[in-house]
């Protein structure tokens, strides 16, 4: 069995936007930054559980849109001086699809 | 081939300048350099400005250290503690220090810091004979104070009168020696300095006015034993602290043939002649100032920071400072310009049986300088008001009683942080009390309120506690403190300011957000959360049909237009027009609310019904079968229209409130504000729709209509001003919507009417719209003109399926093989 799995194309999740994807593993946030790098977060803020899926995306990074505390999409950490972690899937592009790894 | 060696970075100078920098640094570029610094006093850096509570006993070298030895470390930093450089070679580029250590740089930072000006006199060098600058200074005159008897200081100014006070803690009989006629003479006017002189000799201090050293004299063992004056009289010394003044410290860079003048020179990037040098600190002259203060150096440091990390988006244009005096049981506070000024009125209050003495210097309509002595709670907010040169016609009838009088009360009607318990809460958004906020101060050293906001979280959501928490950092950092001007940066992608960022937008005619990013250097490649929904609107505002609304630069609310929830469900408000229902609407909510198990419904206080709990994925449809159009309860926007009954049913109604309320929203809804917009509308005095504290209020008298503006109920209470008095419902809509058109084009993001109003003055808004009956048509017609094109989001939504994807959860679709 492989580890990766399909979500959709690239084209279905705006540039600096995220989709939600439900998993055996609970809601997974997608998201797309201005140079079409894919990246996926537990959807939950490490602050107070907010989905961080529906914040605004800027650069590698994303703000939960409850109070607005800064999460590092490449690693799932707070950005400083905010602290805690959310857990990070791997995340990747081939040929237009959008997949993912949940192991 | 490429060995990837950094470059390197020296520092000379480790006080509270150079320091700052490199903290700041490693925000910005954390791996960028190679850094070694040299210093010459035998400590880490340590807050000098706190030496006196150390004299006093109030502290100790511990607390007022700021980096110890293991923070170097911890940054990597080589650090040559207690090796004063002697020689910079700029050839080589190197340093030399006295011990013969040398360091290569590509970039120098020199924060030399100042030396304290000795008087030339005879004696000046005798034991016992110190100035009052580092902790030897410090230990020496504690140490005096343990074996010795009568101390002199020479200057009366902070400084001395600093000193003064700790060795009189410490048990010494303690003259005061001043050339000049009074106290602080830079600092205070001649009644305030009084009242200072007076609580200090209260405390056992004495003084010498206008009195000049002429000699200091050596006592048998060789150390001081007397001071003499220059009209011959003579005083008792064991010690004598020269307090007189600092003088920058620019040998190094003299030798080194930088271009000095009074200080180091430096261009608005605190960069000096040699551009590999830089320099921040007492030891630089920028635009022919040197600064003393903390506050300046601070601002320096970031500056510094800034163009060290590569970055070149910062400039220095100058600091207004403030004084506080550290004496404690003494409150003083002074700032800017206060003795004389050209064409300057002033507002004073003096009880001095009381204790207390306020001055304000006024010029145009401007605070130039204050000075508080007995109560300074307000020091903060005039220091503010000074340096964001805020018109202050308005307050003036109540300015001399402080903010707490304008209903900007902190919570549980708090408003004097120094008298409240450290358990007590400060920021009830947030949970914060003040013992945490003070401990965060004092702990990670911080200095701005935007410190204490990234750290605590305190005034990081309504803000209505905010002059709480400058409270507490000006009691805790004392002179330290600087304020935050209005005048900011939008956010950290950028040091332009929401003025500047608006006046691009229209003189260059930029219509996208990538397009001002680039026009306006932005530092990051998508800017971040605060700064897109303000281009945003800024765009959409000022180019209404050109400009494109961008979802992506929306905060989620205005994006899926409705109110995300703590557990990041919804609530749907539909508009109701003017707060007016029917059966049939009622009976259709109930239906969707069973339909989608909508868990609770609750009345607004815009006389709406809300919807609380919708999931997501069923907005869409929710919105569809409610088939009523979005009320806005989410967006800077307007919002409701409150109403009363009015001459309909009411029997002191004068007027036809319904009509008006349900007119005006009809023709102003779907309008995007630097804020949210809440309008109300009353039909006699007795104010039924709270129309005073609405953003416009209306208020029907048998004469017709009298118009409010800038009232604010929420975290910040104001009450509306008196705007202009109407007769018809035509000239109320044309008004209103003038001014809220003003409003759009020229508030900053996130600002009400009520703070937009406090910048540019009502006089502003009456002259544009009142008296200017052109510019009145043209701003309302710029008004209607750009709302033509609105569309209710919802039926956007549901019937022309846009942002489709939104309310849509994708699902795994199939494994692949790796």
């Amino acid at each position: 069995m492989s580890e990766w799995v399909r979500i959709c194309p690239l084209g279905e999740i705006p540039r600096l936007g995220s989709r939600v994807v439900q998993t055996g593993k609970g809601d997974v946030a997608v998201f797309r930054n201005s140079s079409d790098e894919v990246f996926a977060l537990r959807d939950q803020c490490p602050h107070k559980g907010g989905p961080l899926s529906q914040g605004i995306v800027f650069d590698r990074k994303v703000t939960c849109p409850l109070h607005g505390l800064t999460v590092q999409l490449d690693s799932g950490e707070a950005v400083a001086p905010d602290s805690g972690c959310t857990h990070r899937y791997r995340a990747r592009v081939d040929k237009g699809e959008v997949y993912l790894n949940l192991s | 081939m490429t060995t990837t060696k950094k470059t390197r970075l020296v520092v000379i100078g480790n006080g509270m300048a150079g320091m700052r920098t490199l903290e700041e640094l490693f925000k910005l570029a954390p791996d960028l350099y190679d850094i070694t610094v040299f210093g010459a006093e035998p400590h880490g850096n340590y807050n000098r400005i706190l030496l006196s509570p150390v004299l006093a006993g109030e502290m100790t070298i511990k607390d007022i250290m700021l980096n110890d030895v293991d923070w170097y470390a911890q940054n990597g930093i080589t650090l040559h503690l207690n090796k004063a450089v002697t020689r910079i070679d700029r050839v080589r580029r190197k340093v030399i220090a006295d011990d013969g250590t040398e360091a290569d740089y590509d970039r120098l930072l020199l924060a030399t810091g100042s030396n304290p000006v000795m008087l030339p006199v005879p004696g000046k060098d005798l034991p016992g004979v110190v100035s009052y600058r580092d902790i030897k200074d410090t230990d020496e005159m504690i140490e005096a104070a343990s074996r010795y008897r009568h101390a002199v200081v020479i200057g009366g100014g902070l400084l001395g009168l600093e000193a003064a006070n700790g060795l009189k803690l410490r048990g010494m009989d303690v003259t005061v020696v001043h050339l000049m006629p009074w106290l602080m003479e830079r600092q205070l006017d001649r009644t305030a300095a009084g009242l200072l002189q007076q609580s200090l000799e209260a405390k056992g201090l004495k003084f010498l006015l206008e009195k000049q050293t002429a000699e200091l004299i050596a006592g048998e063992s060789g150390r001081i034993c007397a001071i003499r004056f220059k009209d011959g009289e003579t005083l008792p010394a064991d010690l004598v602290v020269m307090a007189v003044g600092i003088r920058p410290d620019t040998g190094l860079a003299e030798a080194a043939g930088l271009h000095c003048d009074r200080g180091v020179v430096v261009n608005d990037t605190m960069q000096t002649y040699d551009p590999r040098i830089y320099a921040v600190g007492e030891c630089v002259s920028h635009r022919g100032i040197t600064y003393g203060l903390v506050a300046p150096l601070f601002e320096q440091a970031k500056v510094c920071a800034n163009h060290l990390a590569q970055f070149g988006i910062s400039r220095y244009t100058g600091s207004v400072t403030s004084t506080k005096l550290k004496v404690t049981g003494i409150d003083l506070f002074s700032a800017g310009d206060f003795t004389g000024v050209e064409g300057a009125e002033e507002i004073v209050l003096s009880d001095p049986a009381g204790g207390v003495y306020k001055k304000l210097v006024i010029k145009d309509g401007k605070i130039a300088g204050s000075v508080l002595y007995g109560d300074t709670v307000d020091g903060a907010w005039y220091f503010q008001l000074l340096r964001d040169g805020q018109n202050i016609r308005e307050l003036r009838d109540r300015l001399l009683f402080g903010q707490s009088h304008l209903g900007n009360a902190g919570h549980q009607g708090q408003n004097k942080a120094a008298s409240m318990p450290d358990e007590m809460e400060v920021c009830g958004c947030n949970g914060v009390c003040k013992g945490t906020i003070v401990k965060a101060i004092k702990e990670k050293g911080l200095f701005t309120l935007n410190d204490v906001r990234k750290h605590t979280k305190a005034s990081a959501s309504c803000g209505s506690c905010t002059g709480l928490v400058e409270q507490i950092l000006a009691s805790t950092l004392g002179g330290a403190y600087a304020p935050t001007p209005a005048e900011k940066p939008v956010c950290g992608c950028t040091e332009h300011t929401h003025a500047e960022v608006r006046k691009s937008i229209r003189q260059h005619k930029l219509l996208t957000i990538p397009e001002v990013m680039r026009f306006m250097e932005w530092g990051t490649p998508d800017g971040c959360a605060d700064c897109r929904p303000a281009l945003n609107y800024y765009l959409i505002s000022t180019w209404p049909h050109e400009a494109k609304d961008d979802p992506r630069s929306r905060h989620i609310n205005e994006r899926v237009h409705s109110n995300i929830q703590k557990l990041g469900d919804y609530s749907v408000v539909p508009r109701m027009w003017g707060g007016v229902t029917s059966p049939e609407q009622l009976r259709r909510i109930a239906d969707v609310a069973d339909k989608y198990h909508i868990p609770a419904m609750k009345i607004t206080g815009g006389q709406r019904i809300a919807l609380a709990g919708v999931k997501k994925e069923d907005l869409p449809k929710v919105w569809a079968d409610l088939d009523m159009p979005s009320g806005y309860a989410y967006g800077k926007s307007l919002r409701s229209v409150k109403t009363c009954v009015g001459n309909a049913f009411c029997r002191f109604g004068t007027q036809d409130t319904l009509g008006m309320g349900i007119g005006l929203e009809k023709a102003f809804w779907g309008m995007w504000a630097p804020h949210k917009v809440k309008l109300g509308i009353s039909g006699c005095p007795r104010n039924c729709s709270e129309a005073a504290i609405k953003d416009i209020g209306v208020i029907g008298v048998e004469s017709g209509w009298e118009i409010y503006v800038a009232g604010n109920g929420g975290t910040k209470t104001e009450i509306a001003q008196f705007f202009v008095k109407v007769k018809t419902q035509e000239e109320v809509m044309e008004y209103a919507g003038a001014f809220l058109e003003l409003y759009r084009q020229e508030g900053y993001y996130l600002e009400r009417t009520a703070q937009w109003l406090q910048r540019v003055g009502l006089d502003y808004a009456k002259c544009n719209v009142v008296d200017d009956a052109k510019n009145r048509g043209v701003l309302y017609r710029q008004l209607l003109g750009a709302l033509a094109a609105r569309k209710d989001p919802w039926q956007e939504r549901t019937r022309e399926g846009f942002e489709k994807q939104e309310f849509k959860i994708l699902e795994i679709l199939d494994e692949v093989p790796s």
